[in-house]
């Protein structure tokens, strides 16, 4: 049996018992648990009822913001899909995401490679200097980055922004990718290198396709966090017309006098896309998330 | 596998590290050469002034308050995330009917951007028509500005911080608790140990792993706080919420210093450094010992 197969027998026993234990029953006496669970949900959703409940009212309306709104007014939903720039932002947010995931995928996937097949001494401390980036949060370097990417004239286009995003992003992805790797038997790849395989060969043969399942997980850790990057995409996209989601956001926000109905409206039709796909991934998402902060 | 084979594998990961040092290595080199110089970020001249930048710091008070402010979002969130996290955990690993939307709904604010999230708060403490005042007065109490000073401000960014994000902790010491195998628990149960024991004795410390990591990770997202304070308070009032973050982005952009704002900057990419390594030491041991 090879190692996918026997990786994916796992994968499906681990849900399946999972899944197993969810089928539970209701029982009296739980009564206390479905009293707080009815409570951390009231905490949890309240905000985004407040944030739904402010879009659908007009901003002559000044009842407080937890009543429901009556009438309840569309108004502020036509301006902004009208206006179409919630729809720029989305497509910016598509295009940079996409772009980032690409370069960190496969630069991501190489480099660990490299790094779990030649366990020298250098790689060793190569390896702890790439991690060691990830303590790196970007505003420390901010004027460090901000002159290299004028000087290189990298401020407001999309490939600068993809670049910067994927050198910040990359440590993780390798952290994930060499772990993976690293679990794969070394024995694989020297069969195939008696049979007179080279490195690229077994890389793309082998290893290559092993590599799924972390896959997902990159793209959802990375994904969210790209989508939702601010601070770099504040100072580096200042073309109106480049502008992410977050930043069109920020400018209806800026730009309100009284009218946080539009606002309102607009963070509603910009948080909505990430919020459905969680919501029919979420087991991925969670996976995800324990898998990189879990340390090997 | 041939040593000369071996070697030809480093080619591998080249790239990634031509892309990480021309965007992350050399602007770090660049902020610590420029923050020896008296520069506006623009114009072509600058003046080298060697550590002035680094002593002018310490006499700044808004420099101090956002330094002050970084440990208190850093370490209070950190604190509040862990405890929270922990309990919530515990709570929904105990068996019972739709548990799974609880954890599903947890989770969920954090695939708000943070900046989003800002503003959404911004509805609930808002002095004039503010969710939370709403409240207040439907009680019969009085308004309260929680904008206005420093100190409730700073409250409430801790505050939307830890709500925002202790679903993550949650998940990790989820994942943590349930890879305590069955069988410890059972063998204290059989040998008379009641449940308090059972977690103080079994459970807590077959998950300091998970602590550990929980604790990383929301260690350097507190300390590197940015996107919420922005959405609410912008630094204000009076200066009295920046973080080190923000009042970097401050220092550079709106008050034209770039020399001091990239001191500033090295100097808290030294201090989260340093942290993280203290910390990462110190659950090293911790795991040794337990």
């Amino acid at each position: 049996m090879s190692l996918t197969d026997k990786l994916k027998k796992e994968k499906v026993g681990v849900t399946a018992t999972s899944e197993h234990i969810e089928k539970m029953e209701f029982r009296a006496k739980d009564w206390w648990k479905y009293l707080i669970s009815l409570c951390l949900l009231i905490i949890y959703l309240f905000p985004f009822y407040i944030i739904i409940n402010v879009s659908l009212k007009s901003f002559q309306d000044t009842t407080s913001r937890i009543q429901f709104p009556s009438p309840i007014y569309w108004e502020n939903f036509n301006k902004v899909i009208s206006s179409g720039e919630i729809f720029t932002g989305i497509r910016n947010c598509l295009i940079i995401t996409v772009f980032v995931l690409l370069v960190e995928i496969v630069l991501g996937c190489m480099a660990a490679y490299g790094l779990a097949r030649n366990q020298s001494k250098l790689n060793e401390v190569v390896r702890s200097l790439i991690m060691s980036v990830m303590m790196i949060t970007p505003l420390t370097i901010l004027v460090g980055v901000y002159s290299t990417m004028s000087n290189i004239h990298a401020t407001s286009t999309y490939w600068g922004m993809v670049l910067v995003l994927s050198a910040f992003g990359l440590p993780l992805v390798i952290f994930l990718y060499t772990n993976f790797i690293a679990s794969i038997p070394v024995a694989l790849d020297e069969a195939a290198a008696i049979d007179g395989a080279s490195n690229l060969q077994i890389f793309f043969k082998i290893i290559l396709p092993q590599l799924k399942t972390v896959t997902v997980t990159v793209i959802i850790l990375q994904g969210v966090s790209v989508w939702n990057e601010y601070t770099y995409a504040y100072y580096f996209l200042q073309k109106t017309e480049m502008r992410t989601i977050t930043l069109v956001i920020k400018t209806f926000f800026s730009a309100v006098s009284n009218d946080y109905g539009s606002a309102a409206a607009t963070a509603v039709i910009g948080m909505l896309p990430l919020i459905v796909v969680y919501l029919f991934l979420q087991k991925y998402f969670i996976q995800g998330q324990v898998d990189s902060a879990i340390k090997s | 596998m041939t040593e000369k084979r071996k070697k030809k594998l480093n080619w591998f990961y080249v790239p990634a590290v031509i892309l990480m040092l021309a965007f992350i290595a050399y602007p770090l080199f660049n902020a610590i050469y420029l923050s020896f110089f008296k520069w506006n970020g623009y114009s072509s001249s600058k003046d080298f002034i060697g550590v002035t930048n680094y002593i002018s710091m310490f006499k700044d008070k808004v420099f101090l308050s956002s330094l002050r402010n970084t440990l208190i979002y850093g370490f209070l969130c950190t604190i509040f995330q862990q405890i929270i996290g922990l309990t919530l955990a515990l709570f929904l690993n105990s068996k019972f009917k739709g548990r799974g939307i609880v954890r599903t709904v947890i989770y969920m604010p954090a695939m708000v951007s943070g900046l989003v999230m800002g503003y959404i708060m911004y509805f609930f403490f808002q002095y004039r028509g503010g969710v939370v005042n709403d409240i207040l007065a439907f009680l019969g109490m009085e308004a309260y500005d929680w904008l206005g000073n420093g100190t409730s401000a700073i409250g409430v960014i801790v505050f939307i911080n830890t709500w925002q994000f202790v679903g993550i902790s949650m998940v990790i010491y989820l994942a943590g608790i349930q890879g305590v195998s069955q069988s410890y628990i059972e063998a204290a149960t059989v040998d008379g140990a009641n449940s308090w024991q059972r977690f103080r004795y079994i459970i807590l410390p077959l998950l300091v792993p998970a602590l550990s990591s929980s604790v990383i990770y929301n260690l350097i997202g507190g300390l590197k706080l940015y996107d919420v304070i922005i959405a609410l308070t912008d630094g204000g009032p009076a200066k009295k919420t920046h973080s080190l973050a923000t009042y970097i982005a401050n220092r550079y952009f709106d008050a034209e210093r770039a020399g001091y704002a990239a001191a500033i900057g090295v100097f808290s990419f030294a201090m989260i450094m340093l942290i993280s390594i203290i910390v990462n030491a110190y659950f090293r041991k911790k795991e040794v010992e337990m």
